[in-house]
């Protein structure tokens, strides 16, 4: 299990200034590239989800949700595993196309792909296809052959397959907030 | 009440049991100065030289209290003077609020006079950090700082607050503190903590499953750390070690968390550990260690730290649990609580006379050589044990005097000890004694220093002598900077690559130049002579030791060998 794949972390933040710095921080601080980034408001306007993809290892992304729980900015961190997870991202592709065969072809390919057509040109056709990063790099690797102009993704959302929410069973004996709630103790 | 932002900053400081704030004013600090002006009866203001002193001593003053330290900076220089300070507090976990004033909300992102994010700067090295952003929120703020400076695992906060918002007003009514987990964004946090709420007390389960550890152990030992001083834990340490007769080591920062002349302890632990707790460390079969982090200079390689033991960690923060090293067991929470809990819990008296006749069979002090005809560092330092008090607060700075010191002496009480431990710095000893000296000016205050460590922050004499505090310096003179040369002679094939200090200044004249009293010794004699003057003469006092710059700390092991690994004996 221990080994270095990509791992996704989801984490709920407050939405303020400054909370992105903070938690993009404890990443580049241990030297870590940030593989990929979501970040937007939840149903909660006070509050912002996080979604994060590095390549670690599995004891180094405890040791990772263990501090981002340290900060005040976090309400609750999580790691999806794949398994239980579901994962997309929306990648938009612009693709070079000025023959009409050509344009047949690629309306095809984003059919298959269940890709929709944003923007037509004279010579580009501009997709823009959901799904997890095996069928984003699938529909990439065959656009690829036409000459892929611009490409741009989103960076991966997820969430945890069923009933099941960030906020179950992120806590090991609710000892991850001990520092929060020792708040308590001090004042 | 209407109250401009800079009353209501030094309103909530009131609200806190603020009684000093060590500082350098400032442009963009001024309106808050001129608030103080007001204030003069209640809170004290130490004027520093530096504001790096200024926040070695808010640092100082926590540590030797327990309480919140308090520091005031102006903008941009002013607060990055701050830095190193800020840095010190946060790897030895000290609570201290720094508070710097800022540009006005007009002029911050325009690279304006002495403007710097120092939100942004400090962001690594703080707990947390607050742009004031609306005269509305300071007070909320500055609550939630000083609640988050001492709570949980203590540590550093800086509250930066523009000009304009310290001279705009708003209604401000004064709470105690207890009330204040009730309103404004503290209020918000204790509520979102308690979605989860547990009580902080340790899990039983896990207490239940130590105790079953400590039964079935032949070989406990236990490792005192920084924990045990901040959450005050002594009487329970100790009252462990008793009760399951195992021996203690004590890391640098545990100096204070458990009694120095206890027949249960094992000196220092680590690179400069004696042999007993090194060696005990390397045998033992069950190892619980309290508040302490296993950092590289304990755990030298973490891989093969306490081998043939089962490993326990007691410590505050969980993400200390298996960051350094793999624990097989651990229990999150305040040393103090967490050791109450065990002690309801265990067994009765338990005996280890093997195990302890071996532990004990090896060296738990250094034993150093006499050397006729000149002074060592042993020597200064049990005069220094003998002739000053036994309650006396050091303060050490970073490097060979630091580690004999630690050696040395035998604390007693947490607080006793000021040390750098976790970031090292050097120049750290001075700011922190003229916190300790104002915080407990009945006491007596020794700064056991080298002559590279004192030379980088001495401007704070000045400090000293305007507020007539009476610190003994003792100078560990060898001219060299001890520790690297000893470092250069070991490893770097005797390289001496600008590590000798043949130059200014005369220690002794340098007293005289800011008012104070000094003495340069070179025998046993003088040294008691200079200190039972240092004791009376009411002011600061400058004892320089003419030491060899040969001397070595002793044991030592190399960085990332196995602990029993003695590099010298």
């Amino acid at each position: 299990m221990n080994e270095q794949i990509r791992r996704t972390l989801s984490v709920l933040v407050d939405n303020e200034a400054g909370v992105l710095s903070r938690v993009a921080r404890l990443f580049s601080g241990k030297g870590y590239n940030i593989e990929s980034l979501a970040v937007g408001t939840t149903d909660d306007p006070a509050v912002s989800r996080i979604t994060i993809e590095v390549v670690t290892l599995e004891d180094q992304a405890n040791l990772l949700c263990n501090q981002l729980r340290k900060l005040v900015c976090v309400h609750s961190v999580k790691i999806l595993v794949p398994e239980h997870a579901i994962r997309r991202e929306l990648v938009l592709i612009k693709v070079f196309c000025s023959a009409a065969e050509k344009r047949n072809e690629i309306l095809q390919i984003a059919n298959i792909f269940r890709a929709s057509i944003i923007d037509v040109s004279k010579s580009s056709i501009t997709l823009a296809v959901i799904g997890d990063e095996t069928k984003t790099t699938a529909i990439e690797g065959l656009l690829s052959e036409f000459g892929i102009l611009e490409l741009v993704r989103t960076g991966t959302v997820a969430l945890e397959r069923g009933l099941y929410t960030i906020d179950e069973q992120t806590k090991e004996k609710g000892e991850f907030d001990y520092g929060k709630n020792v708040l308590r103790e001090g004042l | 009440m209407e109250m401009t932002g800079a009353r209501i900053l030094m309103e909530c400081l009131l609200e806190q049991g603020v009684d000093t704030i060590f500082g350098y004013p400032g442009g963009t600090i001024l309106n808050v100065y001129d608030e103080m002006y007001n204030y003069g009866e209640k809170v004290r203001h130490i004027l520093t030289a530096h504001e790096q002193g200024a926040c070695h001593a808010a640092d100082g003053y926590a540590r030797s209290t327990g309480k919140v330290g308090v520091c005031f900076a102006t903008s941009g220089p002013g607060s990055t003077n701050l830095v190193t300070g800020i840095a010190t507090a946060y790897l030895d976990s000290s609570p201290i609020v720094c508070i710097t004033c800022n540009v006005s909300t007009d002029l911050i992102g325009k690279d304006s006079f002495q403007e710097v994010d120092i939100t942004g700067v400090t962001m690594p090295i703080t707990k947390c950090n607050f742009l004031v952003r609306s005269i509305e929120e300071l007070a909320d703020v500055v609550r939630e700082a000083f609640a988050i400076a001492r709570s949980g695992r203590p540590g550093p906060v800086l509250i930066d607050i523009p000009k304009n918002i310290t001279a705009q007003k708003t209604e401000f009514v004064s709470l105690p503190r207890k009330e204040h987990g009730g309103t404004g964004r503290l209020g918000e946090l204790m509520k979102r903590a308690t979605l989860d709420f547990k009580p902080a007390k340790p899990d039983e389960n896990d207490i239940e499953k130590l105790v079953q550890m400590f039964k079935e152990s032949r070989k406990p030992m236990l490792i005192c750390g920084g924990g045990v001083v901040r959450a005050r834990a002594q009487e329970e340490m100790e009252a462990l070690a008793d009760r399951m007769d195992a021996p203690v080591a004590i890391t640098v920062m545990g100096g204070g968390g458990f009694h120095g002349r206890n027949p249960l302890t094992t000196g220092m632990i680590g690179m400069h550990g004696s042999q007993a707790s090194n060696m005990a460390v390397d045998a033992c079969d069950l190892l619980v260690a309290i508040g302490c982090r296993f950092s590289d200079r304990v755990a030298l390689k973490p891989d093969s730290f306490a081998r043939n033991a089962k490993i326990v960690q007691i410590d505050i923060d969980r993400s200390e649990i298996n960051k350094n090293v793999r624990t097989d067991h651990h229990i999150v929470g305040d040393a103090r609580q967490v050791l109450r809990a065990l002690l309801d819990r265990l067994p009765d008296q338990m005996y280890h006379p093997e195990w302890k006749q071996y532990v004990f069979s090896f060296k738990t002090e250094t034993e150093y050589d006499e050397v006729q005809g000149r002074l060592t560092p042993w020597q200064v330092l049990s005069c220094v044990a003998r002739i000053l008090p036994q309650d006396t607060i050091v303060s050490t700075d970073v490097g060979q005097h630091q580690m004999w010191a630690i050696q040395h002496f035998h604390f007693d009480y947490p607080g006793q000890l000021l040390t750098s431990g976790g970031f090292g710095t050097m120049g750290f000893g001075l700011g922190a004694a003229i916190g300790a000296q104002v915080s407990h000016p009945d006491k007596c205050v020794v700064h056991i220093t080298g002559d590279g460590s004192f030379r980088m922050n001495l401007n704070e004499l000045a400090t000293e002598q305007y507020y007539q505090l009476p610190i003994i310096h003792v100078v560990f003179n060898n001219g060299t900077l001890g520790m690297v040369r000893q470092w250069q002679t070991l490893i770097y094939n005797k390289h001496y690559s600008q590590t000798t200090l043949d130059r200014a200044p005369d220690f002794v004249k340098l007293a005289d130049a800011f008012g104070l009293s000094g003495k340069r010794v070179t025998n046993e004699a003088e040294l008691e002579c200079a200190l039972h003057e240092a004791l009376s003469c009411g002011h600061g006092y400058i004892i320089d030791c003419a030491i060899d710059m040969d001397e070595m700390v002793r044991p030592m092991v190399g960085g990332g060998s196995h602990i029993t690994q003695f590099m010298i004996n």
